[in-house]
């Protein structure tokens, strides 16, 4: 399988990566090498397999409804590239700019 | 005599600290003075954490005069800049995190630091651990010890390179794809990556979340197995850690490999890329094995072939899932802009560097819709596969041995998209490596000689799930009989090491 | 009538009121300073992992059963991945195609006719934090404190057929969750939130037409009127020969209307991944029995009893069945001994009207079941007139003090005696001659002037079966 440019602009879109055009025309080139490679995988059989999601089986924990230590504002705004007040501050955001 | 103290394995530190016939401050002191000494040439350390490992080696010396056992007292130690340090900055090798102070500390360094350890400071990497030469970080390379032309080998080849030079008795990695045992080998130290939910995933960066594993590198595998049971065990901060008592590995370093069952996947021995040397010589290594008593089964791992084309899938997919954090709202790099758009794919174009992004956008195309069932989920299914054959082979064997590399250390440049123009030349240093994480399984790396008396190869030992205490046996019984860890490297500014 | 007919589905997301968040020990209660509710997992620190909440599945279970879902013994986790400053992991931890149930309705009555709505779905999930845009200014403002907080997703299938029932729809699955204990529903808060799936089609039609999601409705009253105003629009549409775009709309309420969200021309896609930092959710037999077993009966089952056993119209059984504290109010009254029928008109309108007015929930009554019980009793046993009781009950509000003590105390102990009576009422006959022979050229309603008289003499306390016997007698 080969990927387009066009493909590599939509996922670099969808991963919020800014590629140049030099870098589509590397990232095609590089990316359809590695995925060419991945086609064998495709002549493998896998009828009836259930995928595997987890390296061990194991039950999902839970844990007890208690409020724990927090960071606080403070603490949490310290790595802040830039906050305002008590927030973290961004570029306006437009509601088209939401996905889910 | 403080000088003396650099190959001491942690197994003796820990013993003479305990027994005070050392003070852990001496044993950081003579370390922090090597590193000042040695690194220069080899950049292995991100940061050195002088004042916080004196206060900590002042700490253990309180601690062992007041009585206290402390398994690890005053070993120092070395952590893959993926480990979250509290009030340290932690960059995992990127641009993207650089500068970022954590406010907490991961379990494993904590747990770490319970046991007596004394963190020297943090050691160089892959960026987010990707790669297997150590030539993707963002601070620059790391030398291989044995020849400063060469890669160490990665993603942990600051923590492989550091234990091999003497700059600190044990480190920890990571290992998602081989970047514990790989980099062991290239450099001639031990590695071990423990089955996966055996050791806490809690504070460390993640990669791929479902094949990233905490390990530790020593000299020796008694060393390994002393700093392993200070580190496994069941976590609640980790929903994927196992709750399984802890065998006294160190233990099960003493026992005899007699009498223990080696599976040997021939096919390994006949892939196009395994060097010839790097073959004969694992292949005596398990003669020596099979010379101590242990008995050579042939097991087949038919599927294993696939291991690489569905590590590649997964990997980049879980990655590329995990990296979406990095967007510049809340900690790590900003490039600034009036759009919020502009501002993320700016930020993350650069923050993240060459092949971190070549897995992100491999990652997110094998996700998107139309194509996840052709590539993902298809690799799902293969990975059962691959799972599957390790069940069956361990049916008849306790161990599997194989080479862990095809080849030893490279040259500089040699093996990179840039210098060799092929995006697959540096996966296929993972060949042997992969499979293990696929099935979530212990795997280790012990030095079992030299390519031209020179370059280290290691013997990698696998085992079924939670059989961390054979592995580590099969390990301790062949560096009892060999001396290849004896060896070191020559100190990188001349004279003795 | 319209040759098209509208096609609704809603999704609503609840929040359940656990201490901490889904995966992480941080507050998920409401409010706060902003940020102050985070952790290191709130934050998307590198290194964090998620750990489930116990209560959150107990209350998500809760909900499934209520609801007759099917629950899965095995679900699990996905992350649904898209970039927003509010979403701090890049992903929501989410269910994707394997949900923890699956199925069931809610009931509800429509009209006085009984109508279910079927359910798609319920999966658990967590929530994002809030950006605020301050009016013009270039740049906007990100509040973590809610992100991660626990929330299930109710899916409706695409079931009901107007706005109003919508509305019935979501009035009775708020009046659920509340039921349960697991939300307080406040539409205002957020803490319920809902979007719907509109499309029209001509009667008959069994395809569905294009259809278009409204969101940013957050009352039963913007929720119906934004079907409303979209039916209205598509059907025009469709009259006029138009085509319907698929679009996500938002609501505006001071408008009235609705517009749609600038949609740019990019690729949408959530690619979900099976969540690797949790293991599949299994969720045993006994868990389920346990929680079965521990469900309080539900709103219409209770309304139906009350109903039935009470002798209650369906709507006194409705209003006192609109939360569980009152109806459980009730039915503590009857268990301390009041008749049943009395209890609950005492409760549908004095208990419920005084509430009201001190703006308290029933939990702050200030008369507690046994102590009305006691008021019930004095007036079922002739101790005390029904008019006497409302001023009793009045003093017992006030006061807190018991019906008795306040009936003994003030001496409102009903009189019966028949010689007192009597003596009371010639009194009244004798002192009003004129309305006497009013009353005996034929105006009835004149009795009730008498039996004022002697109420007012007696202050009430006259028991008024006998004065109104007496009277007549000497009267004719």
């Amino acid at each position: 399988m080969t990927i387009t440019p066009e493909e590599v602009r939509v996922t670099a879109e969808l991963a919020r990566l800014a590629l140049s055009d030099e870098e589509v025309a590397r990232m095609t080139r590089e990316l359809g090498a590695i995925l060419g490679a991945m086609e064998r995988l495709a002549a493998v059989d896998v009828e009836g397999v259930a995928p595997m999601t987890h390296a061990v089986a194991l039950d999902c924990p839970e844990r007890e409804d208690v409020v724990g230590p927090q960071l606080g504002a403070e603490r949490a705004l310290a790595g802040a590239p830039r906050r305002s007040g008590q927030f973290f501050e961004v570029p306006r955001v437009i509601a088209h700019d939401k996905e889910g | 005599m403080p000088g003396e103290t650099h190959f001491l394995s942690a197994t003796e530190i820990a013993h003479a600290v305990g027994g005070r016939a050392l003070s852990a401050v001496e044993v950081a002191q003579a370390h922090l003075a090597r590193i000042a000494r040695e690194d220069g040439a080899l950049g292995c350390w991100l940061r050195v954490d002088e004042a916080g490992a004196l206060a900590q080696a002042e700490a253990v010396d309180r601690a062992v005069a007041r009585g206290d056992h402390l398994p690890l007292a005053g070993v120092p130690v070395g952590l893959k800049d993926l480990f979250v340090t509290e009030g340290l900055e932690t960059t995992a090798g990127s641009r993207i995190l650089a500068g970022w102070i954590p406010p907490y500390d991961g379990t494993a360094v904590a747990r770490l630091r319970r046991a007596g350890a004394v963190i020297l400071g943090k050691l160089n990497m892959d960026e987010f651990a990707m790669g297997s030469s150590n030539e993707n970080s963002a601070y620059g390379p790391v030398h291989n010890p044995w020849d400063p032309t060469r890669v160490p080998g990665g993603s942990s080849g600051g923590s492989a390179a550091a234990v091999a030079a003497g700059l600190c008795a044990l480190s920890l990695g990571t290992d998602t794809g081989g970047s514990i045992r790989q980099p062991a080998s290239l450099c001639g130290v031990v590695g071990i990556k423990p089955t996966y939910g055996r050791v806490s995933r809690h504070g460390v960066i993640a990669f791929a979340s479902s094949l990233d594993q905490v390990g530790p590198l020593g000299r020796t595998a008694l060393d390994c197995a002393l700093a392993l049971e200070a580190l496994a065990g069941h976590d609640p901060l980790d929903a994927t850690s196992i709750d399984a008592p802890v065998p006294r590995y160190t233990d099960a370093c003493r026992e005899p490999v007699e009498g223990l069952r080696v599976g040997v996947p021939e096919s390994f021995f006949c892939a196009a890329g395994l060097d010839a040397q790097v073959g004969a010589l694992v292949r005596a290594a398990i003669g020596k094995l099979e010379s101590l008593g242990a008995r050579v089964v042939p097991i087949e791992l038919p599927n294993a072939e696939h291991s690489l084309a569905t590590y590649y899938l997964i990997a980049p997919a879980e990655c590329s899932s995990n990296l979406a954090r990095y967007d510049g709202v809340r900690y790590g790099l900003r490039v600034p802009s009036g759009d919020l758009g502009q501002m993320y794919k700016a930020t993350r174009a650069a923050g993240f560097g060459p092949e971190v992004k070549r897995r992100i956008m491999l990652g997110t195309y094998a996700l998107r819709t139309g194509y996840y069932d052709a590539y993902y989920l298809r690799a799902q299914k293969v990975r059962a596969l691959i799972k599957r054959d390790f069940d069956r082979a361990f049916e008849a064997c306790d161990v599997i041995a194989t080479p862990t590399s095809p080849v030893a250390a490279w040259q500089l440049g040699e093996r990179t998209i840039e210098g060799c123009g092929d995006p697959l030349a540096m996966y296929l240093a993972d060949i042997y490596t992969i499979s293990c994480n696929l099935a979530g399984l212990p795997g280790l790396s012990v030095p079992c000689g030299f390519v031209d008396g020179k370059l280290p190869v290691g013997l990698q030992l696998l085992g079924p799930p939670l059989g961390e205490a054979n592995v580590l046996r099969v390990a301790a019984g062949y560096q009892r009989a060999t001396d290849w860890h004896t060896r070191h490297p020559a100190s990188t500014v001349g004279g003795a090491a | 009538m319209s040759r098209y007919e509208p096609v609704i589905g809603l999704e609503c997301h609840v929040q359940l009121q656990t201490r901490s968040k889904l995966f992480s020990a941080a507050s998920a209660s409401f409010g706060g300073e902003p940020n102050d509710h985070t952790d290191p997992y709130t934050l998307a620190l590198p290194g964090t992992l998620p750990v489930l909440n116990r209560r959150a599945v107990e209350y998500a279970l809760r909900m499934a059963l209520a609801t007759g879902c099917r629950v899965r013994r095995v679900s699990r986790f996905a992350r649904k991945h898209y970039f927003y400053p509010d979403l701090p992991k890049g992903y929501q931890i989410s269910q994707y195609d394997e949900p923890y149930a699956e199925g069931g309705a809610i009931g509800f009555l429509l009209d006085g006719q009984p109508r279910r709505v079927a359910l798609t779905r319920i999966h658990l999930e967590e929530d994002a934090g809030k950006s605020t845009h301050v009016g013009g200014a270039p740049t906007s403002l990100v509040d973590l404190n809610r992100a991660g907080v626990p929330l299930i997703e109710v899916v409706s299938e695409p079931e009901i057929r107007s706005a109003k029932e919508a509305a019935e729809y979501l009035r009775a699955l708020r009046q659920l969750v509340r039921w349960l204990d697991i939300c307080d529903g406040n539409m205002e808060e957020g803490s319920l939130r809902c979007d719907a799936n509109v499309s029209v089609r001509p009667v008959g039609a069994t395809t569905l037409g294009t259809r278009t999601e409204l969101k940013n409705m957050n009352s039963f009253r913007h929720v119906q009127q934004a079907i409303e105003y979209e039916v209205a629009r598509q059907t025009a549409l469709c009259e006029r020969g138009e085509r319907v775009v698929q679009e996500t709309r938002l609501w505006d309420a001071d408008r009235g209307s609705s517009h749609p969200m600038r949609s740019k021309e990019e690729a949408h896609d959530y690619r979900y991944l099976p969540e690797p930092d949790l293991p599949p959710l299994h969720i045993a037999d006994e868990e389920v029995e346990r929680a079965r077993t521990s469900l309080p009966e539900l709103p219409l089952a209770r309304r139906a009893r009350f109903v039935e056993r009470l002798g209650l119209t369906d709507q006194d059984a409705a209003l006192l069945t609109t939360e569980r504290p009152i109806a459980d109010y009730v039915e503590q009254v009857i268990a301390a001994g009041a008749d049943g029928k009395r209890a609950a008109n005492w409760v549908a309108s004095e208990v419920l009207r005084e509430l009201n007015r001190a703006e308290r929930s029933i939990a702050d009554c200030p008369i507690a079941p046994p102590a009305l019980a006691g008021l019930c009793r004095l007036v079922d046993d002739g101790t005390i007139s029904g008019k006497i009781a409302k001023d009793v009950f009045g003093k017992m509000w006030a006061s807190g003090r018991g019906a008795k003590e306040i009936v003994e105390a003030e001496g409102l102990v009903q009189l019966t005696d028949e010689a007192a009576i009597e003596a009371a009422c010639r009194a009244a006959v004798e002192a009003n001659p004129q309305q006497v022979g009013k009353y005996r050229a034929g105006n009835d309603k004149l009795i009730g002037f008498f039996v004022g008289q002697v109420m007012k003499a007696t202050r009430g306390k006259a028991n008024p079966e006998m004065v109104n016997q007496m009277l007549r007698r000497l009267l004719s």
